[in-house]
């Protein structure tokens, strides 16, 4: 006999679901939205978001990326985001190895320097950081976009292996240096393989963050330069007004942290809560 | 004295030497020295001096200040701040712990996917999003055509253009965007809290939500500060959605907010040295927000646990 707790904890559930569909919904929606509208004519438009396209029609995406220049942002988020996310991770390894292993004189303050670049909005840094790339001559260069965000993925990264490698055994340095290791090949030959989750993690969301970064770069370079989020922004002209070829530039942009995400959702969540849990 | 004091404190294994550290540090500190520690410095000295950002810099003081006193838009700016603190902050926090609620209750299957999707929205670039929804606020856009599908023809307004509305809708992406973060903070944070407790509550009667008010609630209290910090800072520093949605603070300046006016002050109107005064004010008024409510943390993981 099933008893009336087991109808209102079914009841229950199903309410459960109901709203957490509604949630979902709410939160998927406008994607979807955005990426069927990429595939339709602007007649089409009139049929609702969610109609589907007649044909699924590519020339929007044709001329977002010949049309709308969205090749050379592309080409421009590429050349930035793989070289921050390789230096930075580098060289977030060596100092999070660094303050989570050795002690040394200063960790302390060291650490507390780097964190603040944790706290400090852009907007605290761009003047002079802007005055600096003048300085230097790198103004509207590719490099005025990766050294500010290398500097500033290091302070992220720094805080992320140092909690890595605290965690760490140190039997395996010892072991290693047993046998015959310098402190560099220890951190290199067997740490570093042996910290793939941690890496991943912090890969994934240095990859996101350089991919989505606006602010640094709508002020640092102009122009061809731009990478993909600043050139959806600033898209003007006879596109600014063709939802379908906006929504296909926005899907563009989108796709690629996207997917990354299905693949390693479990490192993105996870990143930002431990992330955000151990500031 | 000091000597030995220093020798005592460093454990570090016979092949480890100080100066290892050092130099595995350099590297990324010196970037990181060039690009954000002296650019703060930096910024500071700016903000007394009167500069175009091109000009032989002046040294004013605190002019910059006294004039940031009486900068009507400026206080505007911070208002409009302080309204999508609301948004950005309160809202997603509240609706953060509702659906934690709803999905650590029951153990129901799939709710990993539910968590997943409504992660979302907080991966996506601001801009994206910006432009989806200015999509969607359109006047002839799916918004307004669902409210003539169900009969509310009155209510339909350009959102992003009215004057009354605008900042309800910015506010409202970004609750939409925030949201999904504090979710996962507190369902890793629900998911620590002692099964005991539960036990506890129910043996002793508890509905549902008598036992979120007196077991899940307290149990998360770390996780709403992290959050609450989080969301604040990204409420005060809200820039690209602004910038997107109503393109840098329409209608008027009813969305207006402040790091939209640095950019304005210091990249548009060449005037780096107030710009920096509206930046370390910005600066300090989150990093004090921030270390206050990362002392009350601290403090509350010192007292006794209850």
């Amino acid at each position: 006999m099933r008893d009336i707790a087991y109808y209102q904890r079914q009841a229950r559930n199903a309410l459960t679901y109901l709203l957490l569909t509604i949630f979902l919904l709410a939160a998927l929606m406008p994607f979807v939205g955005i990426f069927l509208t990429s595939f339709k004519t602007i007649p089409e438009l009139r049929e609702g978001p969610f109609a589907l396209p007649e044909t699924w029609e590519w020339q929007n995406y044709v001329d977002a990326w010949e049309g709308a220049r969205f090749e050379q942002f592309f080409r421009s988020s590429v050349i930035v985001v793989v070289p921050v996310v390789v230096i930075a991770t580098l060289l977030s390894t060596m100092s999070g190895f660094a303050f989570g292993m050795i002690r040394f004189w200063g960790d302390n303050v060291l650490l507390l320097l780097i964190v603040l670049g944790l706290m400090v909005p852009s907007e605290a840094v761009i003047i002079p950081m802007w005055q600096i790339m003048g300085k230097l001559g790198l103004r509207n260069t590719y490099w005025a976009l990766i050294l500010p965000q290398v500097a500033l993925s290091f302070a992220f990264g720094t805080f992320w292996m140092r909690a890595h490698f605290k965690g760490m055994p140190r039997e395996l340095v010892d072991a290693a240096v047993v046998d015959g290791c310098n402190l560099w090949q220890v951190l290199w030959r067997v740490l570093f393989p042996l910290s793939r989750p941690a890496l991943l993690s912090l890969v994934v969301l240095l990859f996101m963050w350089t991919w989505n970064e606006f602010f640094l770069v709508l002020i640092m370079v102009t122009g061809d330069l731009r990478t993909l989020p600043v050139g959806l922004a600033l898209l003007r002209g006879r596109y600014a007004s063709d939802v379908p070829v906006m929504a296909a530039a926005a899907t563009i942009v989108s796709l690629p942290v996207l997917i990354l995400y299905i693949f390693f959702q479990r490192h993105f969540i996870r990143g930002m809560v431990s992330g955000a849990l151990k500031e | 004295m000091k000597r030995s004091f220093l020798r005592t404190r460093f454990d570090n294994p016979p092949y480890i030497h100080q100066h290892h550290a050092y130099l595995l540090i350099l590297p990324g500190l010196a970037i990181y020295a060039l690009f954000v520690l002296w650019p703060i410095v930096s910024t500071a000295r700016y903000s007394l001096y009167d500069w175009t950002g091109f000009s032989q810099p002046v040294f004013i003081g605190f002019d910059n200040y006294r004039e940031l006193w009486h900068d009507e838009d400026f206080w505007l700016a911070l208002q409009h701040n302080a309204f999508f603190v609301v948004f950005f902050t309160i809202l997603p926090i509240m609706l953060g712990l509702f659906l934690t609620a709803l999905m650590t209750r029951g153990k129901l299957r799939g709710m990993a996917i539910f968590r997943t999707g409504l992660f979302i929205p907080q991966v996506m670039s601001s801009v994206v999003v910006g432009i989806i929804w200015r999509w969607l606020f359109a006047y002839d856009g799916p918004i307004n055509e669902f409210l003539i599908l169900i009969g509310l023809e009155e209510w339909i307004r350009p959102w992003l253009g009215d004057f009354t509305y605008a900042r309800y809708a910015v506010g409202s992406v970004g609750t939409w965007v925030q949201y999904g973060l504090c979710m996962v903070l507190f369902i890793a944070g629900a998911q620590s809290i002692s099964e005991d407790l539960y036990d506890a509550a129910r043996v002793a009667g508890a509905n549902a939500w008598q036992e979120f008010r007196h077991v899940t609630l307290p149990g998360l209290q770390q996780q709403i500060l992290v959050a609450f910090v989080l969301t604040f800072i990204a409420a005060l520093r809200v820039f690209d959605l602004v910038f997107v949605l109503t393109r840098s603070g329409g209608p008027g300046k009813e969305t207006i907010v402040t790091s939209i006016l640095i950019y304005e002050q210091a990249f548009q109107r060449n005037r780096a040295g107030y710009g920096s005064a509206m930046a370390l004010v910005l600066s300090l008024i989150i990093i004090t927000v921030s270390a206050v409510v990362m002392r009350l943390q601290a403090r509350q993981e010192e007292g006794p646990a209850n």
